[in-house]
């Protein structure tokens, strides 16, 4: 078998490890909290009898490791199991939600990563010059901006001094998609203000520590102009870094944005998460919190299967 | 006659700022008003030692200051035109087409992340010299002059997938391909194994003969320029010495320095006669973890009290490894260590302070090897302490004695590593060794990144030091000439096995083994045509088997 297959497979099947680890936690962290789902669900008025009858229906009084491969074998045929407060059907709430979430993070992610990294590589390229302190400037600024703060900024300056866009980002079944892109306009716009300085502050790093090489020099003697010279020799052996912090951002976008959601009203899977919290719904909090740490792993796993498929010596072993 | 001149450089000065720590930055002159003039399809050597100025020179006539050196004064006209203060768009015009660069380092040059035939190629077309297809049929030419395997295949390959000498020779390919005027070539087989070099230097040679190409060949070799150049100019301290025909300059030197680069390498020395061993390795067998080849092969050698012995081979050869199960860095999967009488733990853990102190090791880079943040007798002074429980005064006095040993005076000791150049460093490396009192030190290749004259210093030093103090030296190294001015015995390593092995005189007499025999063969002499004659009787012999 080749080897980037064999390093590949391992890094997938230590993802799904990982995941089964991180299914674990997640349940004995909800397992660790004060009360349990019957007493959720009945209220502290509840009687001793009728908190003893509903946990006996609702399987409580199982051993913990029963109910984890339960829920486990639940999560595996898709039955996320249903919520506490309304009895609906968690994998259909989720479902519409989580399509949300990822159109808002992939409009986020179209727009921010080629920015960062062509910001980035034009940073490397006047590094220590004026166009260098400008994007670094500029970003710095927006990354250290609370993420709430610069969404006010961006309502006030688009809704109200220049009204373009809608202050609420409401998206429903039915709308199309050019409606659904001017829906999210403003938070996307937050979203790309918020992750654009870290990915484009790492692919500037990578590209002047590549630039160090011998190789670079042989490009310069070459006679290649200097953008080619980046785009060319240093960006292709840059990747795997960049990469990294590209999918951490990623991730960020899809698990990280409930503060983003709130702001602007948007009906995605943070939101739900933070409803949810607020009402002890166990159920949900458990399965939302399971999609979010796939979402992480999966993503962070793209990054090493790149990170090894862009490294020639794995490539094309001798 | 028309005008022939291809380069000429007048009077040219070059910069730098210097950043000495502690202290304010100030600006060094590297080079100070040197003159050269070279004709179309001539070969100009640049000799000198590290610092003489000479690959500063050499990329000038690219009008390219590496790092921050500054081209200040002087002119460079190229092609009839001053480059020197050209725009940068002019220079970008002229490098990779007028003039194009071979390093000495081909495998850090290469762009890991392409193909070599894209790397080949692309001066060719970015210059628009070539279409593609012209570009790679000529690469492909290119590669069959300079003996590459397999030449219409071998630009698929990524450079990690070929060997050094080969990578050595893929470049020079790169800066013959876009059919320049001159070629600077940067210590090009300073980096091989000699057995390699000798292969490469003389591709380099038909290659330059066949394009008629002009070049200026940098090395600090003399014998090896002497076999490719049509004049040397020798370099020393950013000026020049001597400028003269080949046969000149190696037959007939006129200043003092020149003759003292000449004479160099010559050292003799007597070998002692036999002694009861040291050091006795029988038998000893090893590889690496993880891996499924034995790099050393039922080794067996020993070394005689207060002797040196040299294991001599090319890189891969198992020399360095053969140290590292000496100190117990790798434990022998077999074989027994004898050492004093007392026979060894095969790892480091079994070994007592003893057996530590009385191993000692120096380093091919004294560089490295040393805190950086630490001064020479902070460095010195610490085996001292470890191994004597020395202190305070005792301490300083014993550091003192022990910088007289190497020859280096008072106020040393306060330094650091950077305020040293590299012959003081590998020398603070060699009193830090013998501060442990030890009975056997492993020099591995501790001159090989010398310039010869402080390397002949640091040989003479060494064998001062045997004298005085019955230090057994284990010598590793890959050079000739140095086994020759310091071993009493030698051993000669091919792929992990000793292939020759016995008392100095015996090993480098006649009749020869098949390896030792193109070892020694390919070590460059400086004689004008050694490298033709050696070509051609390696024909001959290959033709009568």
């Amino acid at each position: 078998m080749h080897p980037v297959l064999v390093l590949v497979v391992q890094r997938i099947a230590l993802g799904l490890l990982l995941l089964l680890a991180v299914s674990a936690v997640i349940f004995l962290g909800v397992e660790a909290l004060p009360g349990d789902t019957a007493q959720a669900i009945l209220g502290q008025q509840a009687t001793p009898e009728a908190l003893a009858n509903l946990r006996e229906k609702l399987g409580l009084n199982d051993p913990a490791i029963t109910r984890y491969f339960r829920w486990l074998g639940g999560v595996l045929t898709g039955d996320l199991g249903t919520a506490l407060t309304n009895g609906a059907d968690i994998a259909t709430s989720i479902g519409q939600r989580l399509g949300n979430t990822l159109f808002l993070a992939g409009c986020a992610a179209a727009i921010s990563v080629p920015l960062a990294i062509i910001l980035g590589l034009i940073a490397a390229r006047y590094a220590g010059r004026w166009p260098d302190k400008l994007i670094s400037g500029v970003t710095l600024t927006t990354i250290s901006l609370p993420e709430f703060v610069a969404a006010y900024f961006v309502i006030y300056l688009l809704t109200q001094v220049f009204p373009v866009f809608q202050p609420v980002a409401m998206v429903f079944p039915g709308m199309s998609f050019w409606a659904k892109l001017q829906a999210v306009a403003l938070p996307v716009i937050v979203l790309v203000v918020v992750v654009l300085a870290h990915m484009m502050r790492m692919t500037r790093a990578a590209i002047l520590n590549v630039m160090q090489s011998a190789y670079i020099e042989t490009a310069e003697l070459k006679g290649l102009s200097p953008m080619t010279v980046i785009w060319r020799h240093a960006f292709p052996n840059a990747i795997a870094p960049v990469v990294a912090v590209v999918m951490l951002n990623m991730a960020y976008l899809v698990v990280g944005v409930v503060v983003v959601e709130v702001v602007f009203s948007y009906n995605a899977l943070g939101q739900y998460l933070v409803d949810h919290v607020s009402k002890r719904d166990l159920p949900v909090v458990q399965a939302v919190g399971l999609i979010f740490a796939a979402v992480y792993i999966t993503l962070n796993m793209l990054a090493d299967v790149i990170g090894i498929i862009s490294n020639p010596r794995l490539r094309h072993p001798k | 006659m028309a005008d022939n001149t291809l380069l000429e450089i007048r009077g040219l000065v070059i910069q730098a700022t210097s950043y000495p720590p502690g202290e304010p930055p100030k600006e060094v002159t590297l080079v100070h008003g040197v003159d050269l003039t070279l004709q179309r399809g001539r070969v100009l050597g640049l000799i000198g030692e590290s610092g003489a100025g000479k690959s500063t020179i050499g990329l000038s006539a690219m009008a390219y200051g590496r790092g921050g050196v500054r081209l200040t004064g002087g002119t460079i006209t190229l092609n009839g035109r001053e480059i020197r203060l050209a725009s940068p768009a002019a220079l970008r015009s002229l490098r990779g087409r007028e003039v194009t660069y071979v390093s000495q380092s081909a495998a850090a040059s290469f762009n890991p992340a392409k193909r070599l035939m894209e790397q080949v190629i692309e001066t060719s077309i970015a210059h628009g010299v070539m279409t593609r297809p012209e570009a790679e049929a000529r690469a492909v030419l290119l590669f069959r002059k300079l003996g590459l395997p397999n030449p219409e295949t071998f630009g698929n390959r990524y450079p990690h997938q070929v060997s050094g000498g080969q990578l050595q020779r893929a470049m020079t390919a790169m800066a013959l391909c876009p059919k320049p005027d001159l070629v600077i070539f940067d210590e090009p087989t300073t980096a091989l194994d000699v057995t390699t070099q000798i292969d490469v230097l003389a591709a380099i040679k038909e290659a330059i003969r066949d394009t008629q190409v002009a070049a200026l060949y940098i090395t600090h070799d003399l014998a090896v320029v002497a076999q490719v150049a049509d004049e040397i100019m020798v370099l020393r301290h950013g000026r020049m010495v001597e400028l003269g025909e080949t046969a000149q300059i190696i037959k007939e030197p006129r200043q003092d320095y020149t003759r003292a680069l000449v004479s160099v390498r010559s050292l003799e020395h007597a070998e002692k006669p036999p002694a009861p061993p040291v050091l006795r390795i029988e038998g000893l067998t090893a590889r690496y973890r993880g891996t499924h080849f034995d790099v050393l092969k039922r080794v067996s050698v020993e070394l005689p009290k207060g002797q040196t012995l040299a294991v001599v081979g090319e890189s891969g050869s198992g020399k360095s490894t053969l140290a590292r199960a000496i100190t117990g860095l790798l434990p022998p999967s077999s074989g027994r260590i004898t050492f004093d009488g007392r026979e060894l733990s095969p790892d480091l853990a079994g070994r007592s302070k003893d057996d530590l102190r009385e191993i000692q090791m120096i380093y091919q880079m004294a560089d490295t090897a040393m805190n950086p943040r630490q001064t020479v007798g902070t460095i010195i002074g610490r085996p001292l302490e470890f191994y004597f429980g020395l202190k305070g005064a005792a301490r300083d006095r014993r550091v003192q004695e022990l910088l007289d040993e190497i020859e280096m005076g008072k106020g040393f000791a306060d330094r650091y590593p950077a305020e040293l150049s590299g012959g003081q460093k590998q020398r603070v490396c060699i009193a830090r060794a013998l501060a442990a009192k030890p009975k056997l030190i492993i020099c591995d290749e501790v001159t090989s990144a010398l310039d010869p004259l402080v390397a002949d210093g640091i040989l003479k030093l060494l064998l001062n030091l045997q004298a005085i103090e019955h230090v057994a030296y284990l010598f590793i190294t890959h050079d000739l000439a140095t086994v020759r001015a310091i071993a009493d015995k030698i051993a000669v390593m091919y792929k992990g096995q000793v292939v020759r092995y016995g008392q100095k005189s015996d090993v480098l007499a006649p009749p020869f083994d098949d390896y030792t025999d193109l070892l020694l063969s390919s070590v460059p002499e400086m004689e004008v045509g050694w490298l033709e004659q050696v070509i051609a009787h390696r024909k001959m012999e290959s033709a009568g088997n």
